[in-house]
């Protein structure tokens, strides 16, 4: 991994990462990429992948409401809120 | 009073020997002496504690029998707590008091037992040293130099050093089992599906499973009576019916089949072996057969693991962006910035190693090689142990490949620390069941013996290990409470 994949990931992943730390993560990322390429020896011809133990359907379940509106519960926690709405910086210019 | 078991401590409440709040309070105190040493706690929630102690009193003056009413137990921090701090050991979750709490959480409430805190771990359950904490390591009572494991380490430490009766704890890919064993306590870990894990914060939604550490055996199964079963509020949740988990804890092992799979033994450590190979000969004692067993893709779960796990933990961790709840960096200059700087400032350095490497195996052009082949080899190692579960009963090998290291060691060194979930790993690949016990020490080191079940029998697992633990005293051993 070279330092413009580090920085491509560290985007994706929405990561600041500073000039200064690119060398470790560059290494220590390779170093682990390295390590589970192993995987590919192995012989996996005809097998189906296995995303999940549980192999089963999504329920369904009674359309009616469980729970009532809950947004002056959830965003007491939340860093800034004004008039029901989460607060970031402008978007829009 | 503090050295009793769950069980113990049930009959004493009832014979009216000493009273909830009496027994909550020679907890606390326990805390507020041992835990500025050791780090196990990062709430400590005394009044609380205080207060539904003294009301439990009352409900068992007012006849109220359920069995663990009035009794401590502590959470680890990622399960979520109405009105209680879940950091999940970052500075990301460093104010977050959930809206809700965890089915498992309300469970114990349900059941009348009393909060005495929230535990410390790696954070997010990242780790396996306890030494990614936001809030400084877990110190291993049996050896202040040395990490208790992780990433439950603080609620085995906890009980451990006896601060609380009993704890939960979650295991994505050894942390349950890895710090019991590190610890000299008992940790299971339930099929996947078997507890809920609505309100366990995620971290590899596929691979996460809550458990509990105990003192021994007979402990985990009054725990696993209240946390498994069905709830419709975890689509992954499986809908069959939980025994009596303490039921099959006497039952014979004449007879019964321990398969021992060869590479387990491959590289062991001698010392280590011989530990693993006296619990053998306790079972053979007790009539149980050995028989060694093939799992010939074990020797992948390491890395397959270590693409799934971060795969998921870079989907889940997206939703910390400073928006919504917990840190958000200060004077962002755009959206952009506020994301990148808030999960740049707020994440610890494994968790933002791990969101790299899940980023980049699901980045395009990766996923086949990567993602989809470790799929695929996950479903060999799922087959490995169906088949081997045709022959045996059980299986059963070392928890870790050594006792405790020392703080430090490892944590330079991402993939050497890996290594050190080598045998846990393939269990939660599978979404099997499986327990650490106590299996003897190396000089004053304690270490575990794993015995993996097939789905759903951990009636079975808690048999073997409540059988063990009626013919040797390994589990009763406490460290010294040095400074």
């Amino acid at each position: 991994m070279d330092d413009a994949e580090v920085k491509k990931i560290s985007d994706l992943a929405r990561l600041a990462v500073s000039e200064n730390d690119l060398p470790l993560y560059r290494t220590q990322l390779s170093n682990i990429v390295h390590f589970v390429e192993k995987i590919a020896s192995a012989e996996t011809g005809g097998i189906s992948p296995m995303a999940h133990p549980v192999s089963s359907a999504l329920r369904m379940r009674e359309d009616c409401i469980t729970e009532g509106d809950e947004r002056e519960r959830f965003q007491s926690i939340a860093p800034s809120v004004e008039a029901g709405f989460y607060l970031v910086p402008q978007v829009i210019p | 009073m503090r050295d009793k078991t769950l069980l113990e401590l049930s009959r004493a409440l009832a014979a009216k020997e000493f009273s909830c709040l009496e027994l909550t309070q020679a907890y606390l105190k326990q805390i507020e002496t041992r835990n500025p040493i050791l780090n196990a706690f990062i709430s400590v929630t005394k009044e609380l504690a205080l207060e539904t102690a003294s009301a439990a009193d009352t409900r068992r003056a007012k006849g109220e029998a359920l069995p663990l009413l009035g009794i401590p137990i502590s959470h680890k921090d990622i399960l979520c707590t109405q009105g209680v701090k879940t950091t999940c050991g970052s500075k990301i979750l460093h104010n977050f008091i959930a809206p809700y709490s965890a089915t498992v959480v309300k469970r114990f409430e349900q059941a009348g037992m009393i909060l005495l805190g929230k535990t410390n771990l790696d954070e997010f359950a990242m780790g396996s040293s306890n030494e990614n904490s936001f809030y400084g390591p877990v110190k291993n009572p049996w050896d202040m130099e040395r990490v208790p494991g992780g990433s439950s380490g603080g609620s085995a430490v906890a009980v451990a050093a006896r601060m609380t009766p009993a704890a939960t704890g979650t295991d994505t890919g050894g942390s349950i089992r890895q710090p019991a064993a590190l610890t000299n306590t008992t940790g299971l870990k339930p099929t996947y599906g078997r507890v809920s894990r609505f309100g366990l914060v995620a971290f590899a939604s596929s691979l996460d499973q809550a458990g509990p550490i105990t003192a021994t055996a007979e402990d985990a199964a009054l725990l696993m009576n209240v946390m498994a079963g069905f709830d419709e509020k975890d689509s992954t949740s499986v809908d069959i019916p939980v025994p009596d988990y303490t039921q099959d804890l006497s039952k014979a092992l004449k007879g019964k089949v321990i398969g021992i799979p060869k590479i387990f033994f491959k590289d062991l450590e001698p010392t280590m072996a011989l530990r693993i190979e006296a619990v053998i000969s306790a079972y053979q004692k007790m009539g149980a057969v050995v028989k060694d067993i093939d799992l010939p893709n074990v020797s992948f779960s390491v890395p397959v693991y270590y693409v799934i796990a971060p795969a998921e933990c870079s989907s889940n961790l997206a939703r910390y962006d400073g928006v919504r709840f917990g840190y958000r960096a200060k004077a962002p200059k755009d959206l952009y910035d506020l994301y990148t700087r808030t999960r740049a400032e707020g994440f610890g350095p494994e968790v933002k190693r791990r969101i790299m490497i899940g980023t980049y195996v699901l980045s395009s052009g990766y996923y086949d090689a990567y993602y989809l082949k470790a799929q695929k080899v996950r479903q060999l190692i799922r087959q490995d142990f169906q088949k081997a579960f045709e022959t045996v009963d059980i299986i059963l090998g070392p928890t870790t490949p050594t006792p405790a290291f020392k703080l430090g060691d490892k944590i330079q060194d991402p993939i050497s620390m890996y290594l050190s979930d080598i045998y846990t790993i393939a269990v939660n690949l599978a979404g099997l069941p499986a327990i650490s016990i106590p299996a003897g020490f190396i000089g004053h080191l304690p270490v575990g013996v794993q015995m993996i079940a097939n789905y759903f029998k951990e009636d079975r697992l808690l048999n073997f290990a409540h059988q063990y633990q009626q013919v040797t005293d390994w589990h009763k051993k406490r460290p010294k409470e040095t400074s």
